[in-house]
C-alpha cells in the first residue's frame, strides 16, 4: 500500500473506474434533473491518466473561466470531489434554480447567486458520493463545499498538487453532462492513491501486484 | 519577430529577448522568473510543490516540479547559456489559496508553503527577489519579458498589471 502505481491501476481497472464515474454521475444527474425539472443527458465518463502539462487542455484551455464547487472527502475514502461548469452555463443553471430571479447579463455573480451555485454543487456532488458510498459500502464524509470562479488551470492545480506529491501524473474520473439549454459541466472525482485501492478492494478486486516500480 | 514560449505545469524554460515566457493559470503553484540583464537571458519555472526532499518516490523524476530542484535546474540551464548567478534577480507570482476548504485538508496551505520554499531557495542561492505578487485567492496568468524584466500578471476580473 501507499505506493500503488497509477499506470497499472489505470490500465487494469479502467472499466471499473469508468463505471464508478457512471454510477456517481448518473445519480448526480438524477438529482439535478429533479431539481431543475428538465431532461439532462450525460456523456460516457472518461478515466484519464494525464501528465501535468496536459491538465490545462482538459476543458478548453488553462484560461477557460470555470465555476468550481469543491468538497474534500474524508472517511474510508479520502480525496477531492469537484463539480466544474463554464461560467455561462453556471449562469443558466443558477437562473433555472432561482426561477428567473438571477441577474441577467455578464456582470459578476451576486452573493445570492454564488450561494445558489454552491448549494447546487453540494446537492449533486452529495448524490454522486452517496451512490459510491452505497455501492462500495465505504464511509464517505464530504466537507462543506467551497466555491471559486477562476481559470481552469488554476483550479485544476489544486488536485494536481495533491498528486504531485506521489508521482508525475494525475488520475481522474471525469463525467460530462448537458441539457437542452446547453449546460455543460464536469464532475471530477480525485481519490487519493490509497483510496483507489480501497474502492477497488471493496468491489472484490485485488490490487495485489499494483504496488512498486514500473 | 518575438515569440512567447509557453511553460506548462511542473515545467521550465529559458529564453533570450525579444522572446518572452508565459505560464497560464497559476493557482497554488508559483511561477519563478529569473533574469540576468547583462547576459540577456531569462527563465521561468512553474513550481508545484515546496520540497523534493520530503518526498521519497522514484516515480518523481521531474526537477521542475519542486521549488528546490526546479530553481536550481533553471539556474543551471541559464548558466549554460552564459548567465551568471551573481547577476540574477527574481520575481515571483502565484501561490494562491484557491479554495477555502475546512477540515484537516492541507489544500489551503500549499500555496503559502510553495511561496516560502521559493523565497528560501532563492535566498540560499543568493538571488534577490525584486518583486512578488503571491497569495490571495485567485489564479494568475503570467508573462515574463527578459528584455525589460517586466513580469505581467493577468487575473480574472482584474486589470492586468506589471511587477
Amino acid at each position: 500500500m501507499g505506493n500503488i502505481n497509477l499506470q497499472k491501476v489505470s490500465d487494469a481497472y479502467f472499466d471499473v473506474l469508468k463505471e464508478i464515474g457512471n454510477i456517481g454521475a448518473g445519480n448526480a444527474m438524477t438529482a439535478l434533473s429533479q431539481m431543475l425539472q428538465c431532461k439532462i443527458d450525460m456523456r460516457v465518463p472518461q478515466v484519464k491518466l494525464l501528465n501535468f502539462q496536459e491538465v490545462g487542455a482538459l476543458m478548453g484551455g488553462e484560461e477557460q473561466i470555470m465555476a468550481c464547487v469543491m468538497l474534500s472527502v474524508e472517511g474510508d475514502i479520502t480525496g477531492n470531489m469537484m463539480f466544474m461548469i463554464e461560467t455561462s452555463s453556471a449562469r443558466r443553471l443558477i437562473n433555472k434554480v432561482m426561477m428567473g430571479y438571477a441577474q441577467p447579463g455578464e456582470a459578476e455573480f451576486s452573493e445570492m447567486e454564488l450561494s445558489a451555485m454552491k448549494e447546487v454543487g453540494n446537492i449533486i456532488t452529495g448524490a454522486y458520493l452517496n451512490s459510491i458510498a452505497s455501492l462500495t459500502n465505504l464511509k464517505i464524509y464530504p466537507s462543506p463545499p467551497a466555491l471559486t470562479i477562476d481559470m481552469a488551470g488554476a483550479i485544476l492545480s489544486v488536485p494536481a498538487i495533491e498528486f504531485g506529491a506521489l508521482g508525475d501524473k494525475l488520475l481522474l474520473i471525469q463525467s460530462q453532462f448537458f441539457d437542452e439549454a446547453r449546460i455543460d459541466g464536469y464532475f471530477i472525482l480525485i481519490p487519493d492513491l490509497d483510496s483507489y485501492a480501497r474502492i477497488l478492494g471493496s468491489l472484490g478486486l485485488s490490487v495485489e501486484g499494483l504496488s512498486g516500480e514500473e | 519577430m518575438s515569440e512567447i514560449i509557453k511553460v506548462g505545469m511542473a515545467d521550465l524554460n529559458i529564453c533570450q529577448p525579444p522572446d518572452g515566457l508565459t505560464t497560464l493559470g497559476l493557482g497554488s503553484c508559483v511561477g519563478v522568473a529569473l533574469r540576468d540583464p547583462v547576459a540577456r537571458i531569462g527563465g521561468l519555472v512553474h513550481v508545484m510543490l515546496p520540497d523534493s526532499k520530503s518526498i521519497h518516490n522514484s516515480q518523481s523524476m521531474n526537477p521542475a516540479k519542486f521549488a528546490d530542484t526546479g530553481i536550481a535546474e533553471l539556474v543551471r540551464r541559464m548558466e549554460q547559456k552564459g548567465a551568471k548567478r551573481s547577476r540574477m534577480t527574481a520575481k515571483l507570482a502565484g501561490g494562491a489559496t484557491m479554495f477555502a476548504v475546512s477540515g484537516k485538508s492541507e489544500v489551503g496551505l500549499v500555496g503559502q508553503r510553495n511561496t516560502q520554499a521559493c523565497r528560501q531557495c532563492l535566498a540560499e542561492l543568493g538571488i534577490s527577489i525584486l518583486a512578488e505578487d503571491t497569495g490571495a485567492n485567485y489564479g494568475r496568468t503570467v508573462i515574463f519579458y527578459p528584455e525589460s524584466g517586466e513580469y505581467q500578471i493577468r487575473a480574472v476580473g482584474r486589470d492586468s498589471y506589471i511587477i
